[in-house]
Order: structure tokens, then C-alpha cells, then sequence
């Protein structure tokens, strides 16, 4: 039998390098780079191409050869995560503390980065996730265009801060209902679409408000984008050294990170809220309209749901959390410029939500903590430099892990990371 | 018996094909008039146009009294007609409790718990099967659920579209009793559209026969069964 089966997953690897070959060929064997004259010259890279026509071969095999016979079937893999419902609790517990543990343990200088890029950075994914997971999770409508709104968040407040001379407290809502009435207008001619035609056309709007965000030069200056519009405060206190900011006014020393940690809060607070007004619209005959508009929309239409009106709140509600995503990111960058809003900011959030597995909350919130965190922790991994040489740069396969999830997803939890959706309605004893 | 739906010379259009042709048919108050008719003669088209979608070209179609021939589907829903679509359409991943209550999204949920009791009373089944995902139920019991969720609205005129579809004899024997036991006690009026024509004319009290999209034939449920014409159609294996 061993050999046998050695034979089979030797087949087996020798396809897989056969396929990888061809694949990397075009892509890794030669690398075209501007000469001297400025013309695109071959460079041939031949030994990094056998390496991962190796690697292919080896893993492959190696895979082959210790999975077993395929030819048996097998229970499914698939398993439901043992209910935890302290988890919950836990993670806020440790969220709400986890700024001041930083700060105490490495001190207000080494935090910063620990409490802005992995603390606020996450929680404002977890935010959009959350958002984008009440149009795609649970009202099922596909949009691929998500960073649009973002971007109609962090515009509106970056321009109209200075503008009105308003605080983010007021601005704040006043970017979530732009951002909303942008789904609206959007959503009322392209919701008659369905599926693919729906994706399709959101990811062209979401090109469209880029594309005007760089040329409408007047306004958002293009791509140098916008800065020097007013930051965040304290209630009308002001993050600055001097007696008129934070600081003085509390007799702390004044430190950068106090900004950053307010911040953190302030997004952790928002993010909640989101997942609260998600979590109890499910149990509203909103929120269940929206989950049997993703069941069965015919079925909709015969139980007389008016599906456009359906549509129409799930889209401006799902902007509305990304348009207040985006006024706490122009808060946290001090600077907004279109590059921030590509279809690649499309793609990470709705990759969060899918990973997270369409429609809950947890799910969401674990698959925004691995997809950014881990792309930031790679950042770190400087060491590597000593292993691949000094121009290796770890950031730059970040992409490689968001296939890597997609692929694990795919292999061990096929329908997201918490795939089981909770009924609604907890029914007691009578029944 | 006054009329309750009162359908006169109703056209559709799937583009430029003609599905209906000037349709012409009434379901009286407490009537169980059924539809029958062979693949695409137009039968499903002619239940969804009364929802209005499609919409209908001409005609006029008018429920106790009121012209609802170009009203909004969703507004059509909410007087007092309900549907349980082709296929039953149930919502696959909510319970069976979840089903209902989208059932009655329109009445409201004022008097749901006296629905609720009601139609478990008349599907003890689906009492059972409460917690359960709507897709994990037999074919049969989905039925009861889409005739079910139907009724949570409170309805004077039931829509049924093809029952019997994909259901073993015996468990569709099972649903017409139903249906026959909630025209009788509860007064309820049903249009059926059926391809089981042997079990649909038993049931109703009127029928109608759609060829090509026209009613070539209508008379009393058990003059038809008797029909030559009908029974050579669509009694005794099609033999024409």
C-alpha cells in the first residue's frame, strides 16, 4: 500500500508542479525592468523559479502522500464551534482595558503604535465589517463597492470640518447620513439587479466616486488629497501641549498617546453600538425582512414585503456605519486621499465578511482582527531580512495571507468562520 | 354567491410572447375554484399576474370589489390575499417559527399568538417542528409551512400554486384534505392551480381548464372530471 500511495502523491505532485510552472512562468521566471535607456528590459530569474516549482512539488507531495486515501469517503469536517458565551464578554473586558495594559507595560512611547495601527486600525475594520455585514450578511445584496462610502465619510468630514467650523461631534452623524444618502441614491435605481449585475454595478460606482474624488481638483485637491483639517478633541479640549488642551486641563503631563487612546475608545464605542443596533434589528420585523429577502425574494414579494424599501434601508444603513468609518479614519490619518479608497479596501472588507462567515457578528469581528492584524504583524517580522536578504520587504505579501485564508477557509470551514446562523427568537418551555 | 376575484379578458407578455390571452374566470365567496392545465399553458403566469408580476397588458382584475389590476405586489398582499408561491418558497435557513412571522409581516403581529394556535391546530406537524430550519423539513411538511405562513395573515382568499408538487400520493392527499377541511370550517376561498387534475377536481367546486394561455373550458369540479375531453387530456395519461 505505502507504495502505492507513494506513486499516487508522486502523479499528484508532479501536476501540481507542472500547473505551477505554467503559472509562474509568465510572472517570476522573467521580470521586466526599466534600463538605463528607460526601456523595459527581460531580466531573467531563473533560480527563484525552480525554488518555486520545488516548493509546489515538495508541499505537494508531502500533502499527498500524509492526507490518506481519498478514495474512502469521509465525515464531514465541518463542526460547529462549542458555544462560548462568555466569549463575548471577555473579549469587551479585554478590549476595554487592553490601551491602559499597553501603555502601563512598554510606556506611553512604544504604545502608540500598539494602541493606533492594531487597536484603532482594527476596531474601524471591525466597524466596516459590521456595517458591510448587514447589506451583504443578512440582507444578501452584493456590494463590492463599500469603500465609496467610506470615502464619502472621510471626504465629508475632512472638508466640511474647516468649512462649517463644526466639532467631529456634530460631524459625526452628519458623515454616517451622507454617507447614507449616497446608498440611497445609489441603491434606488440599481436595486431592481440582481446578484452579480447588483455587484457589478456598485463596484463601478465605487470607481466613479474615486475617479471624482481625483479629478474634482477645486475641492479635494486630487491626489495630494487633504490635510491640516481640525483633529480630534476632548469635548471641546483640544490634544495639544499648553494650558488650553487635555492635558492641562485633567493636571496630567501631556503625552501624544492620550489622542490615540480617546480615540480608541471612541471607535471601540461606535463599533459597539453598530454591532448593538445590528444585533436588535435582527430581532425587529426590519431585520428579519431583511434575512428572508436573502432567503427568497419571490417569496418576499407574495408575503407582501415591499423589497425596494427592504433593500433600499439595508444599503443606506450598511453606508451609514461605513460613512462614520470614514470621518474616525480622516481622524485618525489627519489626511485623506483617494489611494485610501481603491477597490482593494472593497475587497479587504468584504473578504472580512465573508471569512467571518455572512451574517455574524463574532465571526466578523475575529476575521477583521486576522486579516489586518496579521497583514500589520508582518511588518514586524524584520528578522526575515536576515534570513532572504535586505530587500526583502514582509509587507508586501499580505496578499499572499488573504489567500491563504480564503484557501484554509475554503479546505476547513466552507461556509465562514461561524457559519451557523442563531435563530432570532429563543423559544421557552412551550414548545 | 358574489364574486371575490373577479379576473375579465387578462393578458400577459413575457416580452414579446404571449402567455395569457384574454382570461376570463371569478372565484365566488367560500369557493374552491381550481385551475388546471398542462405545462406552460399559463397557469402559474395567470396566479403571479394576479399579484402583479407579471403585469398584466389588458384586462382588469378586481379582489371584493376593488380594482387591483395595477396596484404595487406588496400592496396586493396586504388585502387580505395570500399566496404560497410555486415551489413553496420557503425561507430555508430561518426556523419554522421565523416563517411564520414573516407570514404575518402584513396583518401585523397584533393577533399572531391567536394565529399561531390556529394553524398549528390545523398543522400539529409543524408545532413540532418549531425550532427546525424551514430547509431541513420534508417536502411535505415545507408544504404545510408555505400554506401555513400563507394563512398567517388572515386571509379571505387563498392562492395555491401546484401543492402537490414533488409530494408522495399520500402526503398530498393529506394537504387537499386540508385545504377541503379550511374551505368548509373556516369558510376560506382558494384558487388552486394544479397539474394533479384527478385530485384538483375532486376538490373543487369549479374549475377551469387553460390551453395556450385561454380558458377553453369551466363548469362544476365533478362535471369535469367526467368530461371525455378532459379526461382524455389530462386524466388518462394524455392520451389524446
Amino acid at each position: 500500500m505505502p507504495a502505492e500511495r507513494f506513486v499516487r502523491a508522486l502523479r499528484e505532485a508532479g501536476w501540481a508542479t507542472l500547473v505551477v510552472a505554467g503559472l509562474s512562468f509568465p510572472i517570476i521566471a522573467y521580470r521586466a525592468e526599466p534600463d538605463f535607456n528607460n526601456l523595459l528590459a527581460l531580466q531573467p530569474r531563473w533560480p527563484l523559479f525552480w525554488q518555486f516549482c520545488a516548493a509546489a512539488f515538495l508541499l505537494r507531495f508531502l500533502l499527498a502522500f500524509w492526507s490518506g486515501d481519498e478514495t474512502k469517503a469521509k465525515a464531514p469536517r465541518e463542526k460547529n464551534w462549542p458555544k462560548l458565551p462568555w466569549l463575548g464578554p471577555l473579549a469587551l473586558v479585554f478590549l476595554t482595558i487592553y490601551p491602559l495594559a499597553v501603555v502601563a507595560l512598554l510606556g506611553p512611547q512604544a504604545a502608540l503604535k500598539w494602541v493606533d495601527t492594531y487597536g484603532v486600525q482594527i476596531l474601524i475594520y471591525v466597524l466596516l465589517g459590521w456595517g458591510l455585514n448587514i447589506t451583504v450578511g443578512l440582507a444578501g445584496l452584493l456590494d463590492l463597492g463599500y469603500a465609496a462610502f467610506y470615502a464619502v465619510g472621510a471626504y465629508a468630514y475632512a472638508l466640511l470640518a474647516p468649512a462649517t467650523g463644526l466639532g467631529f461631534w456634530a460631524l459625526l452623524p452628519v458623515c454616517g447620513l451622507l454617507a447614507a444618502f449616497w446608498g440611497f441614491c445609489i441603491g434606488f435605481p440599481i436595486l431592481r439587479l440582481r446578484g452579480d449585475y447588483l455587484a457589478i454595478v456598485t463596484l463601478a460606482f465605487a470607481e466613479i466616486v474615486r475617479i471624482v474624488l481625483i479629478n474634482w481638483d477645486v475641492v479635494t485637491h486630487g491626489e495630494a488629497g487633504l490635510f491640516g483639517f481640525p483633529g480630534l478633541n476632548f469635548f471641546g479640549l483640544p490634544f495639544i501641549p499648553g494650558p488650553r488642551g487635555f492635558a492641562a486641563h485633567f493636571g496630567l503631563p501631556f503625552q501624544g498617546i492620550q489622542k490615540q487612546i480617546f480615540l480608541y475608545y471612541l471607535v471601540l464605542v461606535l463599533a459597539l453600538l453598530a454591532n448593538l443596533v445590528s444585533l436588535r434589528l435582527r430581532r425587529l420585523p426590519l431585520g428579519r425582512a431583511w434575512e428572508a429577502l436573502r432567503e427568497d425574494e419571490i417569496a418576499c414579494r407574495a408575503l407582501g414585503l415591499d423589497t425596494r424599501n427592504i433593500k433600499l434601508t439595508a444599503f443606506a444603513l450598511g453606508a451609514f456605519f461605513a460613512g462614520i468609518a470614514g470621518c474616525l479614519f480622516a481622524l485618525r490619518q489627519g489626511f485623506v486621499s483617494p489611494s485610501a479608497f481603491t477597490f482593494s479596501e472593497s475587497a479587504l472588507i468584504l473578504a472580512i465578511v465573508v471569512l467571518g462567515g455572512g451574517g455574524s457578528q463574532l465571526g466578523v469581528a475575529v476575521a477583521a482582527v486576522f486579516l489586518v492584524g496579521a497583514s500589520e504583524l508582518l511588518r514586524e517580522l524584520t528578522f526575515l531580512k536576515s534570513v532572504f536578504g535586505e530587500n526583502f520587504d514582509p509587507a508586501q505579501y499580505r496578499m499572499l495571507l488573504v489567500g491563504l485564508a480564503m484557501v484554509a477557509m475554503m479546505n476547513f470551514r466552507p461556509r465562514g468562520l461561524v457559519s451557523t446562523r442563531a435563530p432570532t427568537i429563543k423559544l421557552g418551555a412551550t414548545s | 354567491m358574489t364574486a371575490l376575484l373577479s379576473i375579465t379578458g387578462v393578458t400577459a407578455f413575457y416580452g414579446a410572447v404571449q402567455a395569457l390571452r384574454g382570461v376570463d374566470l371569478e372565484v365566488g365567496k367560500g369557493e374552491i375554484v381550481a385551475l388546471i392545465g398542462s405545462n406552460g399553458a399559463g397557469k402559474s403566469t395567470l396566479m403571479m399576474s394576479i399579484f402583479g408580476a407579471p403585469r398584466v397588458r389588458d384586462g382588469k382584475i378586481l379582489f371584493d370589489g376593488q380594482d387591483i389590476t395595477h396596484m404595487p405586489t406588496h400592496e396586493i398582499a396586504r388585502l387580505s390575499i395570500a399566496q404560497s408561491p410555486e415551489g413553496r418558497r420557503i425561507f430555508s435557513r430561518m426556523t419554522v417559527y421565523e416563517n411564520l412571522q414573516m407570514g404575518a409581516a402584513v396583518a401585523g403581529y397584533a393577533g399572531f399568538e391567536a394565529n399561531l394556535e390556529k394553524v398549528f391546530a390545523i398543522f400539529p406537524r409543524l408545532k413540532e417542528r418549531l425550532k427546525q430550519r424551514g430547509g431541513t423539513l420534508s417536502g411535505g411538511e415545507q408544504q404545510m409551512l408555505a400554506i401555513a405562513r400563507a394563512l398567517m395573515s388572515n386571509p379571505k382568499l387563498l392562492l395555491l400554486d401546484e401543492p402537490s408538487l414533488g409530494l408522495a400520493p399520500l402526503v398530498c392527499k393529506q394537504i387537499f384534505e386540508t385545504v377541503k377541511r379550511l374551505n368548509e370550517q373556516e369558510g376560506l376561498s382558494v384558487f388552486l392551480v394544479e397539474q394533479d387534475a384527478h385530485h384538483a377536481l375532486k376538490l373543487a367546486h369549479r374549475a377551469y381548464v387553460l390551453v395556450n394561455g385561454a380558458v377553453t373550458m369551466s363548469g362544476r369540479g365533478a362535471d369535469l372530471l367526467r368530461d371525455p375531453k378532459v379526461r382524455a387530456a389530462y386524466l388518462e395519461g394524455g392520451a389524446h
